[in-house]
């Protein structure tokens, strides 16, 4: 039924999840914007931190949000080693060699958590994960907006490193011209490497976020990796504003498409919007020429 | 015709191998081993002399599979006929995703990112779809009989994908030798300079991506002759995608055997993996990732590559430095 | 005198807000050789893209051979027989030098026994006969614009679009060059050359199209356009005539 706080639920609840899948996409559209690579393996690394987030409760009960303050440096460590010591050297810059690394890794990361942990969906049990607000047209869970409350410092948090730190700067200064930044004494490998330890920390924070509604197996990350892929080309490579932006619409229609049309079909939908969008217009909505 | 010669020595000396060997094991392991090899050339033509890398090319071998299996058990059609049937459809499949790839100008991680694409969407409608069995997938009716391409004997598996395997070494080694080969590669090395030079890079691309589906289609249908099953996981999933474009990179991309090596590599170090530590779900995959790593980081131009660099390097140990041309000043 | 082979009228083109080319024309005629001079940035390389279908024009016509070919794809020019360089040259790495040439021979030539005989004999014709199976990017760079010229010429063009193909060459080398050029233009070949060198400019041109800020600012003879105060000032700067007096220093 159509009725108006059904739908004003689905659309909150779309936008509380877009604002997750923007987070994904922010460590996505990020990385493409300073390397200019496709980071194939975000969703694996997305896995890899969910088990990482499911252990920290399971075994040593660390609430999720807590484990934020672990993880985020863990993983932003993982990336900027994984960039810095693998993709980097392996790919020696050139674009199709990037490519098949990034997705050999995605490959390997996968199936190592097949491996290590088989198949099997996991879930945590928080006690306040059912706990709703009233939000007058709508309940809502407590995870969730608290997710959308910490996604919205994240990005202030990025935001201000990337104006006012140097670290953010020179990011910046590399994004735009790589040569010149060079040039003027940037080290590009460090830099490279601090960006994608950022996109992956980014990654892990999300994973903490989402842990409380979500499920854990290896193939998890890549689902929602793949929506974060179909938010980042809507919104322009490499645009922040858009990856932010197009994570809020994307849900809100996952949402909405779920609603009416069922999940599987929802999902096939994003990836047809995903591919008519490339093949009309690759930039996106802010983004630079494909 | 001098170049086909290693072709025949090779398919020649494979097609002893039954003679020697009964084990079904061992002929197993061959058939899907050579299976997979006809997938890889297939992705080789686009891929590997074409340089466009597709991420998806599940697609052609899950659409091959399909439609030899739902002419088969919907419509009751002739199991060699669906067999050519899957092979059009993967053509078709090709040329269409070519056209409004290419057409559209996608390149690189574009054209990558949306094979990708396509292969999920194909693979989440197989899932759901009634025609393609949803969840259950489609099941052959048992029927050992030559005219239902079933056979007893797992020698005569062997000799049909060992003979499809063949013609695309063929293929490959005909392109190479063609104006067209000419132009694909030149396409994948630049395509401004190529077409510059009269080179219609958009309808070459889709060309090859067209026999590139057709091949790789044709790996599906066996598939589906050989293990008389087929659901949506198994057709369009990610697994196919990702031994479609290793086998021919570890093995060398752009070159004739390259995907025939790379998937015997593939499979050999599969198999000595599940026999080291346990036949594990994803450590065959997880061996694969770290397979194509390596080989971008240490051999990025396959098996073949370092092979002929090999030769190379042996060449010039023990042939002496020809001195110059008299007069180069230029080079 | 016959039409010309080429006739280019008021082409335009711009990025984001700057028009790189505005309103340019200029013509070649087959068995002359034509030079495109000016400032660097003026829009030269953009004219040849928008020549041979690189880019298209938001303006103006594109006339070969008496047909209005503006707007066609590249590989359809060059079918009907507009050949062009590129500034930075782009062989085809992996290949070798006579594979690269193969490449262009093919446009005429079907059978490769055929295109790969025609690009053996286009690799004799530039020098680079003994470097034939070297690979194509172990050329020196003198050595890499003549492969950038044998392949262009392997496809029999009418009319060849040189973008600056003596830049990067020493004397010796653009002393070696010239008259591979010459004997081109002899053949019947409609040669448009852009170029910085200029004593090859001299000495090759017949005809010169100035080009400053999209514009084609002068034509004429070499000795007309060195003479001409605003080509002097679009090289030199604002004034830089007057303070010179009128001396010739191009």
């Amino acid at each position: 039924m159509l009725s108006a706080p059904i739908l004003v639920s689905a659309i909150v609840n779309g936008l509380l999840t877009g604002s997750i899948y923007a987070l994904v996409a922010l460590g996505l559209t990020l990385i493409y914007g300073v390397l200019h690579i496709i980071n194939f393996a975000h969703g694996a690394l997305l896995s890899a931190a969910l088990f990482a987030a499911f252990f920290a409760y399971q075994k040593a009960g660390i609430d999720p949000y807590l484990a934020v303050l672990v993880l985020a440096p863990a993983f932003f460590g993982l990336g900027y080693a994984l960039q810095r010591l693998v993709i980097g050297p392996a790919a020696r810059g050139e674009e199709r060699a990037m490519l098949l690394v990034t997705l050999g890794m995605a490959v390997l990361i996968e199936n190592a958590l097949l491996y290590a942990f088989r198949a099997d969906t996991r879930t945590i049990d928080l006690p306040y994960a059912f706990k709703s607000v009233d939000l007058v047209f709508t309940f809502v869970a407590v995870p969730r907006l608290i997710s959308f409350a910490v996604v919205f410092v994240v990005a202030l948090v990025l935001w201000l490193i990337m104006t006012r730190t140097d670290t953010g700067k020179a990011i910046r200064a590399v994004a735009k011209e790589r040569l010149g930044a060079e040039l003027s004494g940037i080290n590009v490998t460090h830099i490279y490497a601090m960006t994608f330890g950022l996109g992956t920390a980014c990654v892990a924070i999300a994973a903490c976020l989402l842990i409380p509604t979500y499920y854990v197996n290896p193939s998890a990350g890549n689902a929602f990796v793949l929506i974060a892929f179909t938010i980042v080309v809507l919104g322009g490579m490499g645009s922040v504003p858009g990856a932010l932006i197009g994570g809020l619409v994307i849900g809100v229609v996952e949402s909405l498409g779920g609603f009416f049309f069922g999940e599987s079909l929802g999902q096939a939908g994003i990836f047809l919007i995903f591919i008519a969008v490339l093949l009309v217009r690759p930039r996106g909505l802010f983004g630079a020429s494909a | 015709m001098r170049a086909y010669l290693p072709i025949v020595i090779v398919v020649a000396a494979l097609a002893a191998v039954p003679l020697f060997v009964q084990s079904n094991v061992v002929l197993n392991f061959l058939i899907v081993a050579l299976m997979i090899a006809l997938a890889g050339q297939g992705w080789n033509i686009l891929g590997g002399y074409g340089g466009q890398y597709s991420f998806g090319h599940a697609a052609f071998f899950g659409t091959g599979a399909y439609t030899t299996a739902i002419l088969q058990v919907h419509y009751e059609v002739n199991a060699w006929l669906g067999f050519l049937a899957g092979i059009a459809a993967g053509a078709v499949a090709g040329g269409i995703i070519g056209g409004l790839t290419f057409r559209a100008g996608l390149r690189s991680s574009y054209f990558a990112l949306v094979t990708l694409a396509f292969a999920e969407v194909l693979r989440i409608f197989a899932s759901v779809a009634p025609i393609t069995g949803a969840g259950v997938g489609l099941l052959i009716k048992l029927d050992l009989h030559a005219q239902a391409f079933q056979f007893r004997s797992r020698a005569v598996f062997y000799l049909i994908i060992l003979a499809l395997v063949a013609a695309s070494l063929i293929i490959a080694q005909t392109l190479e030798r063609s104006r067209f080969g000419a132009w694909l590669v030149a396409v994948r090395e630049n395509e401004d300079a190529a077409m510059a030079l009269g080179v219609n890079a958009t309808a070459v691309k889709v060309a090859a991506m067209t026999i590139s589906g057709a091949i790789t289609a044709a790996a599906g249908c066996f598939y589906v002759q050989y293990f008389l099953f087929v659901d949506a996981p198994i057709g369009y999933g990610a697994w196919i995608s990702i031994e479609a474009l290793l086998t021919p990179i570890i093995g060398g991309a752009g070159t004739v055997f390259g995907a025939l090596i790379g998937a015997l590599a593939v499979k050999s170090i599969g198999e000595g993996a599940k026999f080291l530590t346990g036949d594990i779900p994803g450590l065959d995959l997880m061996t694969f990732g770290a397979v194509l790593v390596l080989v971008i980081a240490f051999a990025p131009r396959g098996l073949a590559g370092a092979l002929m660099d090999g030769r190379d390097w042996l060449a010039r140990r023990f042939v002496p430095l020809r001195k110059p041309a008299e007069g180069t000043t230029h080079g | 005198m016959a039409d010309p082979l080429l006739s280019v009228e008021g082409v335009s083109r711009g990025f984001g807000g700057l028009m790189a080319v505005n309103g340019a024309s200029l013509s070649a005629s087959a068995r002359r050789i034509t030079a495109l001079i000016g400032p660097n940035g003026a829009g030269k390389t953009t004219l040849f893209s928008l020549i041979s279908g690189f880019l298209k024009p938001s303006a103006g016509r594109v006339i070969y051979d008496g047909t209005d070919v503006t707007g066609e794809p590249p590989y359809r020019l060059a079918r009907r027989g507009v050949a062009r360089t590129f500034q930075i040259v782009q062989p085809f790495a992996g290949l070798s030098v006579r594979d690269n040439i193969l490449v262009g021979a093919h446009l005429r030539h079907r059978g490769r026994g055929a295109a790969q005989a025609a690009a053996e004999a286009v690799g004799q014709e530039v020098g680079l006969g003994h470097l034939l199976h070297r690979p194509a990017n172990s050329l020196t760079v003198a050595g890499r614009k003549r492969l950038e010229l044998a392949r262009a010429l392997a496809t029999e063009p009418k009319l060849l679009l040189l973008d600056e193909v003596l830049a990067g060459l020493n004397p010796s080398e653009i002393n070696e060059i010239v008259p591979i050029i010459r004997g081109l233009s002899a053949r019947g070949i409609a040669i448009v050359m852009i170029e910085h060198v200029m004593q090859a400019v001299m000495s090759l041109a017949e005809q010169v199209f100035v080009l400053a800020e999209g514009r084609v600012i002068a034509q004429g003879s070499p000795a007309q356009v060195a003479a001409d105060a605003r080509v002097v000032e679009a090289y030199l700067g604002h004034g830089a005539a007057a303070k010179l007096g009128g001396v010739d220093v191009l």
